[in-house]
């Protein structure tokens, strides 16, 4: 028997991440290490679990493998649960064939069975690629409370960036009267969040029609609000404000480290009020040794430090040898950095290791281009791996 | 083989009643983010024990408040897992009959229950004041190898090493690791085998001596069920190799604490990737090291906010170091905050002490000054 749950959440946690390149190889894009201890993924999950929402159907399609290894049975965010709880939904074959997701419409419309059983007056659907801290049940509430088919998450971004977002054009009591999916010229600033609540007879009724036309590419952005829209449904914007970023390409995952560095920084996971729960390495407390420099640098339990971390983000167990210096790097867990090394204005994926006297990347104020070094590459003494390089170990090809 | 454990979360209180005022000494923080019951669990489950009784006395509410449902050893199972035992007093028999436990011996006759129930062939027995990281299958093999009654781990120390003060039992062990002797008689110079209390021996014969223990009235478990029985059965001493410390006063807490900033002490207790040591998950956001930090020496834990100078300290989770403050040779448990300009020297903090602007404190290592839990100075 399956409680009733008011809301259920679909998270699309299928993205390949292409643009993330060697980060994503082995990976899906919401497995990718973030802030020394997290995953992309903990925020949404997290987010649901701090939003009082304890059922979440998780798709996944691309690389699952650490993804599904990752989640688990969902313990690390409280979602272990025996009524409700984390699941997750794979493509499946049914006794009338199957098929893999062919968009983010048709993910959800093959797991309709999922959101049914839970008797869902809602459905909260979320994708796996944002670092951003939300409080869903009021979006919920505002959901309602218009009596919406539809909710949609926005976000004010600058004009000259709007034509890069999916763009709503609203009245002025917030309901949608446009939607243009990467506007050549942008009538409004208002950017949607890939976040959307629906009610569930209408989600259905849409995924089904959507489902049967053959021309549709069964995408939430492409196809469903646009038909929704087209046939006069309410659609509302539920506005955000607050720290949101997508973490698609290279610089913009860096700089989304970046953003938990400085005397303010515009993301602060230190709230204990909104924590961020992740899967926990036991590793041992983090460890300064007596030559060593750390400035304005996140650190992780587990990390030896006998060098200088300067403007860093550094992941659980890394280590820094006496005489190495990072700087404006992301290290994520189990790198090791030699004894004389310098690593500068980089990423570093998990347990990369570097000899002695090896040079990544180079000062940030000398070049625009971040050095990426995959996982598991190893780079042996006096090795030079330039700006802007992309490196990937061999064994995982 | 089915192995259970038995941990004593109370038995050495007393020794350090600045740390236990509020807790036992099971759940005394140590090491940036353990309680001292982490070590004794964590070798337990790290040799395959998932089946471990913890007795407790008084104090236990941090106790049970650290282990939970105990999810993060692993022992959280439907079958075995890890039971808290409380003293056991029965409400309609006489109250002296029934009296809480003043001995390690009394203390297991109120574990009857779960020593008669546990179903295992082997019982291995901890304190919880002693920090180390042991391969307790190695003890059992051992154990079983000597056809011993009873395996004591000892550890062969400088007697200058141990604190004058301390009941640590010596053992006096043959060449055979045979031990002859066991008493708490201290000698003056020299190197001794100090028994770390952690026992191995076969369940039935743990049964056996406890009905004789309650038939003749014996109170005392070293004195009576070994030291009456040294001659007739064979006890047999393990000797540890590894780093070792017992903990049986602040200032050997502190010097303790202090040990783990030697790298080789801190890889020799957590290095080994096959034998972790486990803890409650606070899911704590990284350090963070802000402009102006710096750090030498010291050992940190995850969310703590650095803006000032730390040497040779060891600070637990969530620690707020504000600007201009220098913090030298101190321990600073969870959540403790210091002001701007202040100075710290050898001080240990309790939890959610706070140290207001200017505060200049000063304690020596062989006698740190100790703030309170919760307490602002």
């Amino acid at each position: 028997m399956f409680k009733k749950k008011e809301c259920v959440a679909m998270l699309l946690a299928g993205g390949q991440g292409s643009r993330l390149y060697a980060l994503t190889k082995k990976t899906a894009k919401p497995a990718v290490s973030f802030g020394g201890k997290y995953r992309i993924i903990d925020f949404p999950l997290s987010n649901c679990i701090n939003s009082g929402l304890d059922t979440v159907g998780v798709l996944t399609q691309y690389q699952p493998l650490q993804l599904n290894e990752y989640i688990g049975n969902g313990l690390p965010w409280d979602l272990d649960r025996t009524f409700g709880g984390v699941k997750i939904l794979p493509p499946y074959q049914g006794q009338k064939g199957g098929d893999w997701y062919k968009g983010t419409a048709n993910a959800i419309w093959q797991n309709m069975e999922f959101i049914n059983r839970y008797r869902a007056d809602y459905v909260l659907i979320l994708s796996g690629d944002h670092i951003y801290k939300m409080n869903y049940s009021k979006m919920l509430a505002a959901h309602k409370q218009s009596g919406a088919d539809c909710t949609i998450a926005v976000i004010d971004v600058p004009l000259e960036e709007a034509s890069r977002f999916g763009i709503m054009s609203t009245r002025e009591d917030g309901s949608i009267f446009k939607f243009s999916e990467k506007p050549k010229n942008p009538d409004s600033t208002k950017a949607s969040m890939g976040i959307y609540i629906f009610t569930r007879e209408k989600l259905e009724s849409y995924l089904r029609a959507d489902a049967e036309n053959p021309k549709s590419e069964n995408d939430f952005g492409k196809n469903i609000i646009p038909a929704m829209l087209a046939a006069g449904e309410k659609l509302m914007a539920y506005p955000f404000a607050g720290y949101w970023k997508d973490v698609g390409t290279i610089s913009s995952l860096w700089e989304a480290n970046m953003d938990l560095l400085g005397a303010h920084p515009a993301l602060s996971l230190l709230d204990e009020t909104w924590r961020i729960y992740s899967r926990h390495e036991a590793a041992p407390p983090q460890y300064v040794g007596s030559e060593a420099t750390v400035e304005n640098s996140s650190v992780t339990a587990g990390c030896e430090i006998y060098g200088t971390v300067r403007n860093s983000v550094l992941g659980t167990g890394v280590v820094v040898e006496r005489g190495a210096v990072v700087e404006d790097s992301v290290l994520m867990n189990g790198v090791r950095v030699g004894e004389g090394s310098t690593v500068r204005y980089s990423i570093l994926d998990a347990n990369v290791s570097l000899g002695k006297n090896v040079r990544v990347g180079e000062d940030r104020a000398k070049t625009d281009q971040i050095a990426v070094i995959g996982a598991d590459c190893a780079i042996p003494d006096d090795g030079i791996v330039p700006p802007g390089a992309m490196l990937e170990d061999e064994k995982n090809n | 083989m089915k192995i259970a454990g038995l941990i004593f979360s109370n038995i050495h209180d007393h020794s350090m009643p600045e740390l236990t005022r509020m807790r036992t000494m099971a759940s005394i923080p140590f090491a940036c983010r353990y309680r001292l019951i982490d070590f004794a669990l964590s070798n337990m489950v790290n040799s395959g024990i998932t089946n471990i009784g913890v007795i407790t006395h008084y104090n236990y509410q941090s106790l049970m408040d650290h282990i939970g449902g105990g999810k993060d050893w692993d022992l959280a199972r439907r079958s075995g897992g890890i039971k808290i035992l409380p003293p056991y007093i029965a409400a309609y028999e006489n109250a002296a009959a029934s009296k809480l436990y003043t001995s390690r011996l009394e203390a297991l006759y109120g574990a009857q229950n779960f020593i008669n129930r546990c179903g295992a062939e082997y019982i291995v027995l901890s304190d919880c004041d002693v920090v180390l990281n042991i391969d307790l299958d190695d003890v059992i093999e051992d154990h079983i190898r000597s056809g011993a009654f009873l395996t004591l781990v000892t550890k062969r120390m400088d007697v200058t090493d141990l604190h004058l003060a301390n009941e640590r039992d010596i053992a006096v062990v043959d060449e055979n690791d045979r031990i002859t002797e066991i008493d708490r008689y201290i000698p003056t110079k020299g190197e001794v085998d100090v028994s770390t209390n952690i026992m191995v021996l076969r369940r039935s014969d743990l049964q056996n001596a406890l009905s004789e223990g309650l038939a003749r009235g014996y109170s005392s478990f070293h004195l009576d069920i070994i030291g009456k029985n040294l001659s007739k059965k064979l006890f047999h001493a393990y000797r540890f190799n590894g780093w070792y410390s017992q903990i049986d006063s602040l200032s050997k807490y502190f010097s303790t604490s202090m040990q783990l900033l030697n790298t080789e002490v801190r890889h020799c207790l957590f290095g080994d990737p096959d034998r972790e040591i486990y803890t409650k998950i606070r899911n704590s956001a990284p350090t963070q090291y802000k402009e102006g930090a710096a750090v030498s020496n010291s050992m940190i834990a995850d969310g703590c906010v650095i803006e000032g100078k730390v040497e040779n300290s060891i600070l637990f989770r969530g620690v707020h170091v504000s600007r201009g403050t220098v913090i030298r040779n101190s321990i600073l448990l969870q959540d403790t905050y210091v002001g701007a300009n202040v100075s710290l020297n050898c001080v240990i903090t309790d939890k959610n002490a706070s140290v207001r602007d200017d505060r200049v404190l000063s304690g020596h290592e062989t006698m740190p000054f100790f703030i309170g839990k919760g307490i602002t100075v």
